[in-house]
């Protein structure tokens, strides 16, 4: 069975394609970015704004918006790349990606980037941010959804533990966590750095309903979705299996491009793969 | 230590949750967060009357400055109520990045601050919060000395959008203020008035402030007094008059010295250049230790005889003016402005 048409498909991919893209020249002209997990979450972003997520570009603070937390913060220029390419804002603003002044930078600030939710980029803090506002959600009896994606990373932070309790405690069906889990942080594997697994049992033993999808397969993230959006008492979370630096060759499975500057042979090479010269 | 004031009926938590029911009826943004301690923190009240707008997070400060941050993000006007030293330093981040930075509408309930909670030792005691909160952007800073001042205080910053640290205390204070008077937050109040001295409090040493300017008076030493009950944004122009009008400006503070009231004080008299000595009572970078709070106090100085007392020995070290029937040798005299 499908969920998604071809003709949705092939949208969606698209779309992605261009924001890989808009992703490798925001971070090589402005002089580095956080690549591997930019890259590794695209299809998520592309896929939660282009198919599922209730908003309104003209009107970003719509009361009644589905919201997007990016609890990985560091990789706003998926985030910055994924608005612009579904109308918050013209995209040749991205240009301005770090520069002085800029709305865009290496962490979304709310105030400046038309559509972002939350400022975020000190890790382990916007899963307790979407957990207020998913209990808003529910007293206002507005009937959006809180998207929030942590990195796997991330989930070495006690905090998200501490609000993970929280959200199963307050029956917040209304949250739906995506983990990026493309195995890879700063410095090395997360499960030779500081252990996660086994990650679904944890996130069980906590309340959570709990799939694990592959992150960029469209159809496995839109069924993961769909059934999340069903859960009639408790948050879900889709363990989302990518992989870090998805799409640019020698940026894959490594920790060296989790953040890195490219050489000029690198960025020709990367915007080789993403097909620059030959478009859409 | 002297006790001539009258010792108010409530404790200022307890007199500002009961303000806050008050305005919660009236304003359903206001929702009350708390990290387990919403009854000793003195807001029962609202959770018995107001239950659909209470959440009980556990004992989990960072998590529930993040929730009130999220609900902050959707119209609600959240006040966490937690203890001052697990807010100020457990939560600092999350305050600072979750809610200061993005300069969100929430309230900052942070009670048993100081050494209200003299017997639970340092880890239970607020002696850097001050410094913390005043220096995060976007943050107010609040002092209440009473709980009169605490209920007009509760009712001031539901109308100021923005976040805002409240530093309450536990117990029941002496009252500093009438029940009636007019409270602006960010302007200095002049609790008394005299022409050779500043001092500048905030919070519960008010009081021992009040004592310690009657004392001096009968020395013949007039001290103004300042009640500095908003920390940030602090009344620069206070500061300056008393700078300009009174020999020297001591602050007084159940804090450290080092950034909190007093360091705002040095601050602001450091721009204006030269213009008045000033003296910071406070802990003077030390733990307070362990004990009954008012004997705490006094072991650091901070009973209103002695601050008085080194009051006049400042004074009388730096030959300074002190009035009238000023016990000091008339050579040593100097007025400022005649």
């Amino acid at each position: 069975m499908t969920l998604l048409t071809n003709e949705e498909l092939e949208i969606l991919r698209r779309k992605a394609r261009v924001i890989r893209k808009d992703i490798l020249e925001m971070y090589a002209v402005s002089g580095g970015g956080h690549f591997g997990g930019s890259l590794s979450v695209v299809e998520i972003l592309t896929l939660l704004y282009g198919k599922v997520m209730r908003y309104d570009p003209r009107n970003p603070k719509w009361p009644e918006r589905d919201r997007l937390i990016l609890s990985k913060g560091h990789t706003n220029g998926a985030l910055c790349g994924a608005l612009a390419e579904f109308g918050f804002f013209p995209k040749d603003l991205l240009n301005t990606f770090n520069q002085l002044d800029s709305p865009f930078g290496m962490h979304p600030d709310m105030h400046k980037i038309p559509g972002c939710d939350m400022s975020t980029g000190s890790l382990g803090h916007g899963s307790a941010v979407a957990a207020g506002i998913a209990l808003a959600g529910k007293a206002d009896r507005l009937d959006y959804f809180v998207y929030l994606i942590l990195g796997d990373g991330e989930c070495q932070e006690g905090t998200v533990w501490e609000s993970a309790s929280v959200s199963a405690h307050y029956h917040l069906n209304n949250l739906i966590a995506f983990v990026d889990r493309n195995r890879i942080s700063q410095e090395g594997m997360t499960e030779e750095v500081n252990r996660l697994e086994p990650f679904a049992d944890r996130w069980r033993s906590f309340g959570w309903n709990v799939q694990e999808i592959d992150g960029h397969d469209f159809e496995q993230i839109y069924a993961g979705i769909l059934a999340a959006q069903q859960s009639k008492e408790f948050p879900t979370v889709l363990i989302a299996h990518t992989i870090k630096g998805r799409g640019v060759s020698f940026m894959e499975n490594t920790y060296k491009y989790h953040y890195a500057d490219l050489t000029s042979e690198e960025l020709e090479l990367a915007r080789y793969e993403l097909d620059v010269e030959g478009g859409e | 230590m002297i006790s001539i004031l009258p010792i108010a009926p409530l404790a200022s938590r307890v007199a500002a949750g009961k303000r806050l029911v008050e305005e919660a009826k009236k304003d359903p943004r206001i929702w009350l967060l708390t990290a387990d301690v919403a009854r000793s923190t003195g807001l029962g009240a609202f959770v018995d009357e107001l239950p659909n707008r209470f959440i009980n997070l556990g004992i989990a400060e960072q998590t529930m400055v993040g929730v009130a941050a999220g609900l902050a993000t959707c119209g609600k006007l959240p006040y966490l109520s937690a203890f001052a030293a697990m807010l100020s330093l457990r939560a600092c981040e999350q305050i600072r990045s979750d809610v200061a930075y993005p300069n969100l509408n929430v309230k900052i309930f942070a009670t048993h601050s100081v050494l209200a909670l003299a017997k639970g030792g340092t880890t239970h005691h607020a002696t850097e919060d001050m410094a913390i909160m005043r220096s995060m952007a976007n943050m107010t800073v609040v002092v209440p000395c009473d709980m009169y001042e605490a209920e007009k205080m509760i009712s001031a910053l539901v109308r100021i959008p923005g976040p805002a640290y409240i530093r309450l205390r536990r117990g029941n204070d002496p009252l500093v203020h009438e029940e009636e008077f007019s409270l602006e937050i960010g302007k200095a109040i002049q609790l008394r008035d005299g022409n050779h001295i500043t001092i500048i409090s905030c919070g519960r040493l008010l009081a021992e402030c009040l004592i310690a300017t009657r004392i001096l008076s009968e020395y013949g030493i007039q001290a103004r007094l300042l009640d500095m009950h908003t920390v940030k944004p602090i009344d620069v122009a206070a500061i300056e008059k008393a700078a300009r009008e009174t020999e020297m400006v001591f602050t007084v503070e159940d804090h450290n010295i080092l950034g909190g009231l007093g360091g705002a004080v040095a601050e602001v008299m450091a721009e204006l250049g030269g213009v008045a000595p000033l003296y910071r009572f406070g802990f003077r970078d030390v733990y307070a230790g362990i004990g009954p709070e008012e004997q705490l106090l006094d072991k650091h100085g901070l009973s209103a005889e002695k601050i008085a007392n080194k009051i006049k020995e400042i004074l009388l070290r730096k030959g300074i003016n002190a009035g009238p029937i000023s016990p000091y040798p008339e050579g040593l005299s100097k007025s400022k402005g005649g």
